[in-house]
């Protein structure tokens, strides 16, 4: 039996996915410090208004409000051991409005990083990452999520932990990172590497790719990378819209609807099956979004050239993959190894 | 373990010993250095030589190949890990032999953010160009800032936030300073990820400093120019 996301994979050249989580809710009155995640226990219209939104902008399918509902998050508002029941709200509401959509809408289980730092100079270990994933997802599933959805991860010791956390439980689940350091993630994964690590898996992700990050440019380098290893796994591509601005004691994200919509285009043409938002991305971006997917046809891979033209710069020359890849430092004597 | 290449450490002079200390920081070596950091001293160095040459020095390169994408999060952990072992055991000494201070800060991520690794990295990396820092942690309030300003009267007040939704919080901070007339007895500095210099300008602060290895040449600028001042004043 195959799970809602791949059977719309079977069917569909593309998804339109969501946009932001986090922008829209601070709109909506989020004050600065607080979970998000409370809300699906004391402001559920506010969330089922969020999912609401990206529903009728025409999305295909949308994240759940949980991105922080894991006990290391939560932990730091005085609520570790709630993740699990913030978790299955969130996937409830989401549920509750896909269903009554009268359309054929995914809903996916939002989860986010743990906030720590994994690996040889970190301080959170494999088992205990399983373990706090694993509470996040059992909730997410047994809320009525279709699929599991870990965004925003750098380190690959994390996005291996979420993945063993899923097949655990079963899930279908699907993982994108943050690819927001001069073309890599924070911890130094190209888009190459990701490809790799994700084959690698003994539960592959349904889909994998790329959030958030620097701008909408960045992102698309980041999925041709994707797409030069020769992947046959569908990619996911979900950026900011724009770049944050301060305006008036606010933040604004510099995207319009019609970048966003020529963001969508171009992912499709970069090879991207999977295409959303992530920060400041509302829905008349999805709206304008959803247009240009149903109204241009698909186009020839773009070049890095055509992608600076039409959505501004990147933020670094290289992107770690290649022939350019950044070389290491001229070592002045032979390595002294323990 | 004895590779017939192994270097044995108290076998170089001192000026291939530095070298050697500055390939081991970058390797994230704690061990070995500790144990050059002794031979050093046991050769009769100056505390405060073995904290500039070897150290300070060794970690200005790996945070040059941080700012310019060679480097990444989990080597400069382990490069900063290595230095901190060193500090440890210059640290005591260096009080005890009244060596000049490089300049001290206060820093902390802004209330409602709970992100640190960020601002950890800053700590770290401001540790290993021998800055003095205070670290308040996460979710810090504009009163915690204005003690720990008060407490330890630093040179420098850090500010960090990950979340565009908590990045604001910061110009309640400088605006509150501003209200008390102490502004300008800090230099103060913002970072994290969705920040530009248009932002830190836009609320008052000194600089915006995109990455750690910028914050502390930025630091290093702001403290001359202030010695400077007291010089010419």
């Amino acid at each position: 039996m195959s799970d809602a996301l791949t059977r719309a994979l079977a069917t569909r050249d593309w998804l339109l996915a969501d946009g932001a989580t986090g922008t829209n809710l601070f709109n909506m009155g989020l004050m600065s410090g607080d979970a998000p995640e409370f809300w699906n226990e004391t402001e559920p219209d506010k969330i089922r208004s969020l999912y609401r939104g990206a529903v009728e902008a025409g999305s295909d399918l949308f994240l759940t409000n949980s991105f922080g509902a894991n006990a290391s998050r939560l932990k730091l508002h005085d609520a570790g051991h709630r993740a699990y029941a913030l978790s299955k709200l969130a996937a409830e509401l989401g549920r509750e409005i896909a269903d009554a959509s009268g359309r054929e809408v995914i809903v996916a289980g939002s989860v986010g990083p743990t906030g720590e730092i994994m690996g040889a100079a970190g301080t959170l270990g494999h088992e205990r990452a399983v373990e706090m994933f694993e509470e996040t997802a059992k909730g997410l599933m047994d809320g009525g999520a279709d699929v599991l959805w870990v965004e925003t991860i750098s380190s690959p010791e994390e996005y291996r932990a979420a993945a063993e956390a899923f097949g655990n439980i079963d899930a279908p689940w699907c993982g994108t990172m943050s690819f927001d350091t001069a073309g890599r993630t924070m911890m130094g994964v190209t888009s190459s590497d990701m490809v790799q690590m994700v084959e690698s898996l003994p539960n592959p992700p349904i889909a994998f790719g790329a959030n958030c990050g620097v701008g909408a440019s960045d992102l698309l380098r980041t999925v041709l990378g994707f797409a030069a290893q020769g992947t046959d796994r569908p990619i996911i591509a979900k950026g900011n819209a724009g770049i944050p601005k301060y305006v008036d004691g606010h933040i604004h994200y510099d995207g319009t609807p019609d970048l966003m919509a020529e963001y969508a285009v171009l992912a499709r043409d970069c090879g991207a099956r999977i295409i959303g938002g992530c920060c400041g991305t509302m829905p008349v971006h999805l709206k304008a979004m959803r247009a240009a997917l149903e109204t241009r046809p698909k186009g020839p891979r773009p070049t890095l050239d055509q992608i600076t033209a039409a959505l501004g710069g990147f933020s670094s020359a290289s992107d770690g993959t290649g022939a350019d890849a950044g070389e290491g430092r001229e070592r002045r004597s032979r390595r002294r190894r323990a | 373990m004895s590779d017939e290449d192994d270097i044995i450490l108290s076998e170089l002079d001192d000026e291939e010993l530095v070298l050697q200390m500055m390939d081991d920081l970058y390797d994230g070596l704690k061990p070995e250095i500790e144990e050059s950091v002794r031979i050093l001293l046991d050769r009769g160095w100056e505390p405060y030589r073995v904290l500039t040459e070897p150290l300070v020095g060794g970690m200005t390169i790996v945070g040059k190949d941080f700012r310019d994408g060679i480097l990444f999060v989990p080597e400069v952990l382990l490069a900063a890990n290595a230095m901190k072992a060193g500090m440890a055991i210059l640290k005591p000494l260096l009080v005890e032999t009244g060596a000049p201070r490089m300049g001290s800060m206060v820093i902390g991520t802004v209330k409602g953010d709970i992100h640190d690794i960020g601002k950890n990295l800053v700590s770290m990396m401001m540790e290993g160009a021998g800055f003095e820092v205070i670290d308040l942690g996460i979710n810090n309030a504009v009163e915690n800032y204005l003690n720990a300003m008060e407490q330890h009267k630093p040179d420098i007040l850090g500010m960090s936030a990950l979340l565009t939704t908590t990045m604001p919080y910061m110009k309640v901070v400088i605006d509150t300073m501003i209200a008390q007339g102490i502004r300008d007895d800090y230099i103060v500095l913002v970072g994290g990820a969705p920040l530009n210099e248009e932002f830190g300008r836009a609320i008052g602060a000194d600089a915006y400093c995109r990455d750690a290895a910028v914050a502390v040449e930025t630091a290093k600028q702001f403290i001359a120019r202030k010695h400077n001042q007291m010089a010419a004043g």
